[in-house]
């Protein structure tokens, strides 16, 4: 059996408003194997983020987990304490921040602010600290590391930012990685490198979570992709399964939607309709008020997730079970 | 998203351009200023119960004489320092009189020391500043330093020299709190003025050719407005504080006009023998200050946000 | 960085040439001549002319103000009416005593105004943060002679803990520092809040939580190094109320200082004195200022490096 960096099993966040609760997360299940890139693709709000701040245990009050369980390496990392989680973040787990120009302390020196990691986590003596910083920013691609160590992030490019995030992400050798959206923010040429930079980060013990709305970045990086909609998983696959064969009605819509950009087509093919809040989402499927070929029981009775094919699942009452 | 939908037909409809501009410079805000009080009074009960307190004071202040059967400047050297009872609330002064009723009356001139220099440093420091913010250049530089000048003295220093150049009284008591403050709202609202002049409805107003001062008052003065409400609260407090700083070192009103500061003032050499005379005023000026402080606090809050940072 | 502290400087001059030339022109246009006032009812005509002569007082004004300033350039403030002495003279020994208490009165601002202002930001809305927040509204409220008067009733009179007044030794500073500072550790506990919670939504603050920091540490070593460019300008903003309010509290407290010089020169309608005392005051607000620029820039590299 393949070994697991993370689980994460039926998990459930919750917003308390003055409206009611919202649950940006919603029984979310799912796995990073060892040595494998896994994403999380979906529109804004449909939980992808909230799922991987859950992880870091940093969703920001009031929201909190009510239910599930979130394993890392086979630690559940909900009984940990504060205390102890805080030694795990950026040390066995680490996230790659979406906006590579506010995610660094503007009046700290670049060089301190990923030093600071290996301070929190490490003995390495103060003599060796700077030489650390600078052996990891040429490994991600810095050009003049020494110089660029005693920048100011007001001083760097975009990509060049994300590349001082990324080194702070992965000096301490994390096993789990997370990224948010790492390419979103930058131009495009700077998204191939990053891109590229990124494919590299994953070794045989390590995993990596990728999350993006851009199903190019995800093709690019993943082995294995779930989408999500509304706080909810639709539909789980491997990369080559998904976009040879996309089964839920939203993943289509996604592809098609992708598509018709490439071809250029003249009518931009789009999803009818906006996502649903999550305050009023409907008893079943959440997709069903979007959907062409919704149904009475669609809109009444939440589909289980289905298992049409080797590992690959869909949540949708219009897909039958492999093999019957 | 709003904005860019009424600019598109807002080009097709150049007659009534202006009217559509101004139209526009309103859709900013989503709320109007009601519903912005509403939502106020609803999130911010401090806000209300302020407002409350100094309806009270206004009230008790109108109606002095209806509230209390002393006279404010009757003695009765019997009742000498006597300490708060039944008969006499908050106590008697040194010349017996019912410092309640001094109370009441004192409050005529302390909120009047509040309220007129705001609203007169409101008035100057609005003008100076949208003409200062608008003309940019000369005028600019010249009203910037004028205001740099009066910034720079500490003001209860600047407070002491003016009204020793005017002399006591309370007519120059509203003058001297005016110039104090006008400088500090002037600031405000130039910078005010810079932001609203290069929004898109001012630059169109100009293409079209609306007079300068036309956009100063009709575009740029009406959206200052929740800015000045703001100010206008907050300096009322400040006024009556340093008013009752001058009065306090006796340089503010003059008897027999009976400011609170005044009556600290004359009750210091009573501090120890009856702390009364000391302290009710002052705790009246410090309910009075801080229900306009919480006023003015809950109406930044709803009305310009981006204010709070400052 | 050097070429802008030198042009504030400039503009620093200029403003305090403004000030000279205001608080000049508006102590002339008082009506009447001071020295007859000086010398009381009785005095003699051709004495006051004398006098008046002497102290240049019927030249036209500008050419008073150049002699002013010329002099005040090199210390010279003029004689003081009431007094008899030298103004500098007087303001040299004042001043030693204001700038103890107002430093007194800012280290103790500063100090109780950051340290609530981070417990009530590092739980907003607890227990903390309501009460520290409710107690600095009333310290902005509270006119400064009615604390200073608090204090003395309570701490010296009642508990006989401290002196009512005088400074003979430290213990007779600390009554009037903490009057004095009152006011501004509520300014600075209010505004270290705000700009706090206003950090705290940052992504860089999510970025050192992802590092491993504690939120203290967070709290401690992100987010208040970045709320420090506002709080220092508002420190030095501060420096000057402080030096308007030491004119009261060195009234309550009979401590011989700049302020109570300005209080005792307009009772004595001393004009060189009042002149004096504004003039220097407003002195040390300005170079207050021009030292909160400095270092601002210093501190925040987004400045520092754009020269």
């Amino acid at each position: 059996m393949e070994h697991n960096i993370l689980e994460i099993d039926h998990l459930h966040v919750v917003f308390p408003s003055s409206k009611g609760e919202t649950s940006p997360v919603n029984d979310v299940s799912l796995r990073v194997p060892a040595g494998k890139t896994v994403g999380i693709v979906g529109e804004s709000g449909c939980g992808k983020s909230m799922t991987a701040r859950a992880v870091m245990g940093l969703i920001h009050a009031p929201g909190r987990i009510t239910e599930g369980e979130i394993r890392l390496c086979g630690r559940d990392l909900r009984k940990l304490s504060e205390k102890e989680y805080c030694s795990l973040r950026g040390s066995e787990v680490s996230m790659i921040f979406q906006e590579p120009m506010t995610s660094l302390n503007p009046v700290m020196k670049a060089g301190h602010q990923v030093e600071e990691v290996l301070r929190l986590h490490t003995d390495i003596p103060e003599s060796e600290l700077k030489q650390r910083v600078i052996d990891i920013f040429r490994a991600v691609g810095i050009t003049e590391p020494e110089k660029r160590y005693n920048c100011y992030p007001h001083e760097l490019s975009g990509g060049l930012r994300q590349r001082v995030i990324i080194a702070m992400a992965m000096i301490c050798r994390p096993r789990l990685m997370i990224a948010d959206e790492p390419t979103t923010a930058l131009d495009v040429t700077v998204q191939a490198q990053i891109l590229r930079l990124m494919k590299d980060l994953v070794s045989d013990d390590t995993g990596l979570l990728v999350i993006s709305h851009d199903l190019g970045v995800i093709a690019k990086l993943c082995d294995y992709v779930y989408v999500m909609y509304a706080g909810r998983i639709v539909e789980e696959s491997d990369i080559f399964t998904l976009f040879d064969d996309p089964q839920h009605p939203y993943t289509k819509g996604l592809m098609d939607a992708v598509g018709s950009l490439r071809r250029d087509a003249e009518v931009l093919s789009t999803i009818p309709g906006v996502v649903p809040s999550l305050a009023h989402l409907p008893a079943g499927c959440s997709f069903c008020l979007r959907c062409e070929n919704g149904s009475d029981r669609c809109e009444k009775e939440l589909p289980g997730l289905i298992q049409t094919g080797p590992g690959h699942k869909v949540r949708c009452h219009l897909m039958k079970e492999a093999g019957q | 998203m709003f904005q860019g939908k009424h600019s598109d037909s807002r080009i097709q409809k150049i007659p009534d351009a202006e009217q559509d501009i101004r139209l526009l410079s309103q859709l900013g805000e989503e709320q109007t200023l009601g519903k912005k009080l509403g939502r106020m009074a609803k999130e911010n009960p401090l806000a209300v119960i302020s407002a409350a307190v100094i309806l009270v004071l206004i009230l008790g202040a109108v109606f002095a004489p209806v509230l209390t059967p002393y006279s404010y400047t009757g003695m009765d050297l019997r009742n000498r320092l006597a300490a708060p009872s039944a008969a006499h609330l908050f106590g008697t002064d040194e010349g017996g009189r019912d410092i309640l009723t001094r109370l009441l009356y004192g409050s005529r001139i302390s909120l009047l020391t509040g309220v007129v220099p705001a609203l007169l440093s409101l008035v100057l420091g609005t003008a100076l500043g949208i003409l200062s913010g608008f003309a940019g250049g000369k005028t600019d530089s010249l009203i910037m330093r004028l205001a740099d000048i009066m910034l720079a003295i500490p003001s209860m220093l600047l407070a002491m020299v003016i009204m020793y150049t005017l002399g006591g009284g309370l007519g120059n008591v509203f003058l001297t709190l005016t110039l104090v403050n006008w400088a500090g709202v002037a600031r405000i609202i130039r910078s005010e003025t810079l932001k609203l002049k290069n929004t898109e409805y001012v630059e169109a107003a100009r293409v079209i050719g609306v007079s300068k001062s036309r956009i100063m008052l009709r575009h740029i003065l009406p959206n200052c407005v929740p800015t000045m409400i703001v100010l206008f609260t907050l300096n009322i407090p400040s006024s009556i504080l340093t008013e009752s700083s001058l009065s306090f070192l006796g340089l503010g009103v003059q008897a027999p006009d009976a400011s609170w500061g005044l009556m600290i003032n004359a009750g210091r050499q009573y501090l120890y023998t009856a702390p009364w005379l000391c302290f009710v005023p002052g705790i009246a000026i410090m309910v009075t200050v801080l229900a306009f402080n919480f006023l003015g606090d809950g109406l930044r809050d709803v009305l310009d946000p981006h204010q709070n940072r400052e | 960085m050097i070429r802008n502290i030198c042009r504030r400087l400039g503009e620093s001059v200029i403003v305090l040439l403004g000030v000279a030339l205001m608080i000049f022109v508006m102590l002339r246009i008082v009506p009447g001549n001071p020295v007859a006032t000086m010398m009381g009812e009785h005095a003699d005509l051709a004495v006051i002319e004398r006098m008046t002569a002497e102290l240049g007082l019927d030249q036209p004004v500008y050419i008073q103000f150049i002699r002013y300033i010329t002099g005040a350039l090199k210390g010279d403030f003029g004689t003081s009416y009431s007094l008899g002495k030298p103004v500098s003279f007087l303001m040299g020994t004042a001043f030693g005593n204001t700038l103890k208490l107002a430093l007194f009165a800012a280290l103790f601002a500063w100090a109780l105004g950051i340290a609530c202002g981070i417990s009530a930001a590092a739980r907003k809305n607890g227990l903390a943060d309501h009460l520290f927040m409710g107690v600095s509204l009333m310290g902005v409220s509270m006119p400064i002679f009615m604390v200073a008067m608090l204090l003395q009733y309570v701490f010296a009179y009642h508990l006989h803990w401290l002196p009512i007044s005088g400074i003979n030794d430290w213990r007779g500073f600390l009554l009037p520092a903490v009057a004095l500072g009152w006011n501004s550790a509520g300014s600075i506990s209010r505004l270290v809040r705000s700009t706090l919670l206003d950090i705290l939504q940052e992504d860089y603050i999510d970025t050192a939580r992802g590092k491993g920091r504690t939120q203290a540490g967070v709290l401690i070593f992100h987010a208040f190094r970045n709320a420090l460019l506002p709080v220092i300008t508002m420190m030095a903003l501060q420096f000057s109320s402080l030096l308007s309010g030491a004119v009261i509290t060195e009234t309550v407290f009979s401590i011989n200082g700049i302020g109570r010089l300005a209080v005792q020169a307009i009772a004595g309608r001393d004009i060189p004195l009042l002149e004096g005392t504004a003039l220097f005051t407003t002195l040390v607000v300005i170079l207050g200022n021009l030292a909160a620029d400095c270092l601002y820039d210093i501190l925040d590299p987004r400045i520092r490096k754009e020269v």
